[in-house]
């Protein structure tokens, strides 16, 4: 079995832009290993909620720890370094990179070759970057990307950028991925397969993933545990068949019942 | 193998560059080039360095920055105080001219690098509005009626400073560095996301690029006997923004292209004052209709001699392959 520590803990976080309270008194708690949904009609802040997660914005309210680590007020690229990575709903590739060097990027971090031996073309600048090649080759190959590899991220059809933004931010070396609506403007093949490939690569890569879907076929299908978010605020936590059961959720997406 | 080829390709370079050199020396001891293409010759030098720090600026890391004229004017300004008031030898000058012109860089970039698109270019302009002023306003520098500096500009000294700039540059473009400042351009937000600490990459490609210009600045002032704070307006920054933009966007052989054929075209249009300014507009509007996306668009001139063996390479290999 899994080991059950827990990965990421959010108590009572929020943030208010003026007047606005976009996220309010949101807690989660998600163990290591874990597939967990966060569903909630448009406008609920699901989207908002990663930004606090990820660094975009600074909680104004609350706390945020990954394995213990306080994370609030951390600048993005440091949190992705402590192991949060994220996909985008609108899909936000480097497009007029090839695809092997969007995954490049990602791997960046990891690079030991200084700006200097880069500059200078010292020997520490030809293994990193051999280094880095290979390992971003072996990586496409996971995600059947090898064979477009040299083709610009812009060219490739929707479903492999799709694809290629979860391998660029399973690149990173996430301990925790968050992936805003994956499945968004897919057919039900594609969304069937990369319903596999999330399955695959959390076996792989022993993953905790968070998952924003408005696909409920999905959602219902992979997540062990569901959130549900609505004007901010949870309404809702359990398993899929709780959640579909639950009134309020009903309620948030349906409207109140007449009768 | 592909490291052999990669040092096959930078050593070719580099002796052709050195052969050019040598052939150029000998014709200018001869008397072949007058003095006339002589300086024509030392203006597309340091017009090439000026385009390819810009190049690192505007076309790499996306940063719209328009005040390049002010880090020429720190390092015309710098040089000029170093071997005309100190009496230092010329190479010193230069390496300081770059030095201080990286440090405004550096000082003018930390603040205004976190700003985006038009916002920056407006803190850019004021940035070298605010040098010129400061030149004109400081007497030990000569104030608005310049500062005059003996031509120690020599032909070894420039295509040195040439080829250095464009071989750094190139080394840091073409390395996971490089690529961090492509990914800022493409996307900050998730070049930010995916661990690229984009303020140290956008500052560092500032201050790279402002080095340069500063190099550029000190071979200028040895170059034209006199410097002055009119040389150094906005127009100076919108010639050098125009060798970038018409050169294509993010590539550095395009840039480098365009210095060369639009300081040729300025130069020889110098015999028609009356008419030039109109002639060279027509030439950039002709461009921008027909070829909106730059003389080299995004390739690199090495993108050519490549066909044979790209089944390998990198981003090139890709423009072949795509119709747009």
């Amino acid at each position: 079995m899994r080991t059950k520590t827990q990965l990421l803990k959010v108590e009572n976080a929020g943030i208010r832009f003026g007047g606005l309270k976009a996220v309010s008194g949101v807690n989660l708690e998600l163990l290591q290993g874990e597939l967990v949904g966060l569903i909630g009609p448009n406008g609920a802040g699901k989207t908002t909620f990663f930004n606090l997660l990820t660094g975009v914005y600074v909680p104004t309210e609350g706390t945020i720890s990954l394995a213990g680590e306080k994370l609030n007020g951390n600048k993005p690229y440091k949190i992705t370094k402590k192991g949060i990575s994220r996909t985008f709903q609108n899909i936000r590739l480097f497009g007029e990179l090839s695809v092997l060097d969007n995954v490049k990027v990602a791997y960046h971090s990891l690079a030991k070759h200084s700006i200097f031996s880069s500059i200078f073309r010292l020997p520490s600048h030809f293994s990193g970057e051999r280094e880095m090649e290979e390992r971003a080759i072996e990586f496409l190959k996971i995600f059947k990307l090898d064979n477009v590899q040299h083709e610009m991220a812009k060219n490739l059809p929707y479903g492999q950028q799709r694809r290629l933004e979860i391998a660029r931010a399973l690149a990173a070396n996430p301990k925790l991925l968050l992936l805003d609506e994956p499945a968004a403007g897919m057919n039900p093949q594609e969304t069937d397969e990369l319903m596999n490939l999330i399955a695959l690569i959390r076996e792989k890569f022993s993953l905790t993933i968070l998952l924003i879907e408005h696909d409920m076929n999905l959602v219902m299908g992979v997540c062990e545990r569901i959130y549900v978010l609505d004007h901010g605020q949870l309404i809702a936590d359990g398993t899929p068949e709780e959640i579909r059961n639950n009134p309020k959720v009903i309620e948030a997406y349906l409207g109140e019942e007449v009768s | 193998m592909k490291k052999l080829n990669n040092a096959k390709g930078f050593w070719g370079s580099v002796v052709l560059a050195v052969v050019f050199a040598v052939v150029v020396q000998f014709l200018i001891n001869g008397g072949t080039l007058n003095p006339f293409y002589v300086n024509a010759l030392f203006s597309i030098g340091i017009n090439i360095i000026l385009a390819a720090s810009l190049h690192l600026i505007i076309g790499i890391t996306g940063q719209f920055s328009i005040g390049h004229s002010g880090f020429l004017a720190v390092g015309a300004y710098v040089s000029a105080i170093i071997t005309m008031k100190l009496g230092l030898p010329f190479p010193v000058a230069i390496l300081a001219a770059g030095a201080a012109a990286a440090v405004a860089g550096l000082v003018i970039g930390v603040p205004t690098l976190r700003l985006r698109g038009d916002y920056l270019a407006i803190a850019t302009l004021g940035f070298a509005e605010i040098m010129r002023i400061v030149f004109l306003n400081i007497d030990y520098v000569g104030g608005a009626s310049g500062m005059t500096v003996s031509h120690l500009i020599t032909w070894p000294w420039l295509i040195a400073c040439v080829a250095i700039t464009i071989i750094i540059i190139v080394n840091f473009t073409n390395s996971t560095h490089g690529r961090a400042c492509i990914s800022i351009r493409e996307n900050e937000i998730a070049a930010d996301a995916m661990g690229i600490n984009t303020t140290y990459y956008k500052v560092m490609a500032f201050v790279i690029g402002a080095f340069f210009a500063g190099v550029a600045g000190a071979l200028h002032a040895h170059n034209f006997y006199i410097i002055q704070p009119t040389n150094f307006g906005f127009l100076k920054s919108f010639d050098i923004l125009i060798f970038v933009v018409l050169g294509g966007l993010g590539s550095m052989s395009g840039a480098v292209l365009a210095a060369i054929l639009l300081t040729i075209i300025s130069t020889f249009l110098a015999n028609y004052p009356e008419v030039r300014m109109v002639i060279y507009s027509l030439v950039l509007i002709a461009m921008m209709l027909f070829r909106p996306q730059g003389l080299m668009g995004t390739k690199e001139i090495t993108s050519f001699f490549k066909l044979g063996k790209s089944a390998q390479g990198g981003s090139q290999d890709a423009n072949k392959n795509t119709v747009a």
